[in-house]
């Protein structure tokens, strides 16, 4: 018996019948591991040869496939760009079944590989828009659903699911308080530091409270949380969203009646209209109190004249006007997490998709609403 | 108690099913057979309302799905349960919650009456005691039996299996097939089938209509141990006897 070590690797050996007439006996296998080695090798050989006639002789080949009979068809291709004849013989018929398929014009078919050029970014940019233009569709159909769901909810509000609306206000607001309240903290801190650099030039360390406050009640403390929750939970929605979704979990809601945005989305928006509010005024607590350690402990400011000029400088207005932004954001966060959510086709990277694209979607939004609320604001004095 | 009359179903450009028409009788077992991607999923979700036609009705109980309005289709809906192929189990609820679903919403039963029909589901599916699971912590077979529970939850007069059998060994698969067929002659449900699983297809089928890729429309339609020797198109009966068609390529 022989050993299959010996038929491992594909050998060849060329001789000349007569002037410029080859033949090429292969010997062993001619499959996947083998093949791929060899082309490169005999094309240069045909490129130095130039023969007129060539024959690729498989009768001392053992196993013989797909990729063997590559070998033969660039063989054909190269001999054929030299003027020459190309023949095969296979006596022991072991490539009688694929054999035929030389003969097919394999250059010709379609490429699996994207074709480049004019064409292709002209069909590229024409998807883009009409994608742009379904998506703006489906986010406006989706803010029309939320709006008749909550309509629902006011008319009879027994449809609310009140547990999950619970559920997620823990999940979104008393979850985030940690990390919000660390990161309000240390803002705070950093404003206070920093601003107390410029200030205490000219005398004027008390200021550094009425910046703090002012900074993040107004504008800061909402825009972070925002952006916490948007990290947070604005993924979270699009993720369980979007899994549900490929997991035809929002198709078996349907069929047993339920309106996947009542059940689903309604809880997600409610609950984040509830707390982001309130995170936001606990961010703008807990960055006070990080300018306040400053004050204390670096620009020898008494807690008490601190806390005095922060109240003094604060109007309700700020205040009110920091909430209100925030709730809006937090619409705009939840909104838009269902919706990546209810997007989601495909499978598993799409939902990866549908979570990233709900966060940058999210983050976009909150600074264009804070802008429009900036220059409401400057309207408005 | 179901027609289906010229239904065309497309996806994007694309037309899947092209002019499909056929009843479904009550207290009957039809099967939806055909070959991978001949659309048979796809009419399912038709005959559902989970997506529209381009043209074409679907008749649930005397009313057009396609174009009743929203309260009646809901009405509809209440008579119709269906198991997804992956069972479609809400994976945040327990087994209990998500056979209870439907139940709570609809019945306007205390709570205590809901677990006692929850049990019942679940004891109707042989799966008493599972009612605490997550749809996670159980296997594919117990996933399919829940998803028929929850399906089953309201009592539904037309049933709808989308690949009941898939993915699950030939045990449970027989296990399957045994329960469809009690839960049938049971309740009197009607119910739809859509599935390539030779063995489901002769052991609980009364009827069966198959879908072909090609002609994108109905084939064959009769009792399937009749077309597997007698159906005229050669394809229906090379379906039924699981012969190869591969003649022309060199992988022979």
């Amino acid at each position: 018996m022989q050993k299959p070590e010996q038929y491992k690797f594909i050998s060849y050996d060329i001789s000349e019948d007569k002037q410029g007439f080859f033949t090429i006996h292969f010997h062993g296998k001619m499959d996947a591991q083998s093949s791929p080695e060899i082309i490169n090798k005999l094309l240069d050989k045909i490129d130095s040869l130039s023969p007129v006639s060539l024959t690729a002789d498989l009768d001392g080949v053992s196993y013989f496939d797909d990729f063997g009979l590559l070998v033969l068809i660039e063989l054909q291709k190269a001999v054929k760009n030299k003027k020459g004849f190309f023949h095969v013989t296979d006596n022991r018929g072991k490539a009688k079944n694929i054999l035929y398929l030389l003969e097919s014009n394999f250059d010709r078919s379609v490429s699996p590989f994207k074709q480049k050029g004019l064409q292709r970014v002209v069909e590229e940019l024409g998807g883009t828009v009409l994608n742009y233009f379904s998506n703006f569709k489906a986010a406006v159909s989706f803010l029309g659903s939320v709006v008749l769901s909550f309509s629902q909810i006011c008319r009879f509000p027994k449809s609310l699911r009140i547990n999950d609306t619970i559920l997620y206000m823990e999940k979104t607001g008393v979850n985030a308080l940690p990390i919000i309240a660390l990161i309000s903290f240390l803002l705070g801190l950093v404003i206070a530091f920093m601003s107390s650099l410029q200030l205490e030039q000219f005398g004027a360390n008390l200021y550094v409270a009425s910046l703090v406050s002012i900074g993040m009640v107004s504008e800061l403390g909402p825009i972070m949380t925002a952006i916490v929750v948007a990290g947070r939970s604005g993924s979270a929605f699009a993720a369980e969203i979007g899994t549900m979704k490929i997991s035809e979990e929002i198709d078996a809601l349907f069929v047993m009646g339920f309106d996947p945005t009542l059940f689903l989305a309604v809880p997600r928006i409610l609950a984040s209209i509830i707390v982001v509010p309130l995170l936001t005024l606990f961010s703008d607590i807990f960055a006070i109190a990080g300018g306040l350690v400053v004050g204390v402990f670096i620009l020898d400011l008494t807690a008490s004249s601190y806390m005095t000029q922060t109240i003094n400088v604060l109007s309700l207005f700020e205040i009110c006007w920091g909430i209100s932004k925030s709730i809006v954001f937090a619409v705009v966060i939840s909104w838009v997490g269902c919706l990546r959510g209810f997007q989601t086709q495909g499978g598993a990277d799409a939902v990866g998709n549908a979570a990233t694209s709900a966060v940058v979607s999210s983050i976009f939004l909150i600074i264009l609403f804070d802008s429009i609320f900036a220059i409401g604001r400057s309207y408005w004095r | 108690m179901l027609r289906v009359r010229n239904l065309v179903a497309r996806y994007g450009d694309e037309v899947i099913l092209n002019n499909i028409s056929f009843d479904v009788i009550k207290g009957e077992i039809l099967v939806i057979l055909g070959g991978s991607g001949c659309g048979k999923s796809t009419l399912l979700r038709h005959m559902v309302g989970l997506s529209a036609p381009s043209t074409g009705s679907v008749y649930i109980e005397g009313a057009d799905i396609t174009t009743c309005d929203t309260k009646t289709f809901h009405n509809i809906l209440k008579g119709i349960g269906i198991l997804f192929q992956n069972s479609a189990l809400l994976g945040s609820m327990t087994i209990g919650e998500n056979i209870a679903l439907p139940i709570a919403e609809y019945s306007g039963l205390p709570k205590s009456s809901v677990d006692i029909l929850v049990n019942l589901k679940l004891s109707s599916v042989e799966l008493e005691g599972y009612e605490d699971y997550l749809p996670s912590q159980l296997s594919g077979g117990m996933k399919k039996r829940a998803g028929l529970a929850r399906a089953l939850a309201l009592n539904p007069k037309i049933l709808f299996l989308d690949e009941p059998t898939a993915g699950l060994d030939p045990v449970i698969s027989s296990e399957i097939d045994d329960l469809i067929m009690k839960i049938n002659e049971k309740f009197g449900t009607t119910i739809v089938i859509v599935t390539h699983d030779l063995d489901t297809i002769f052991t609980v089928a009364k009827r069966v209509i198959m879908l072909d890729k090609k002609t994108k429309s109905i084939i064959a339609e009769g009792d399937p141990k009749h077309l597997k020797d007698h159906s005229p198109d050669p394809a229906v009966r090379q379906f039924f006897n699981r012969n190869a068609k591969i003649e022309t390529t060199w992988l022979q």
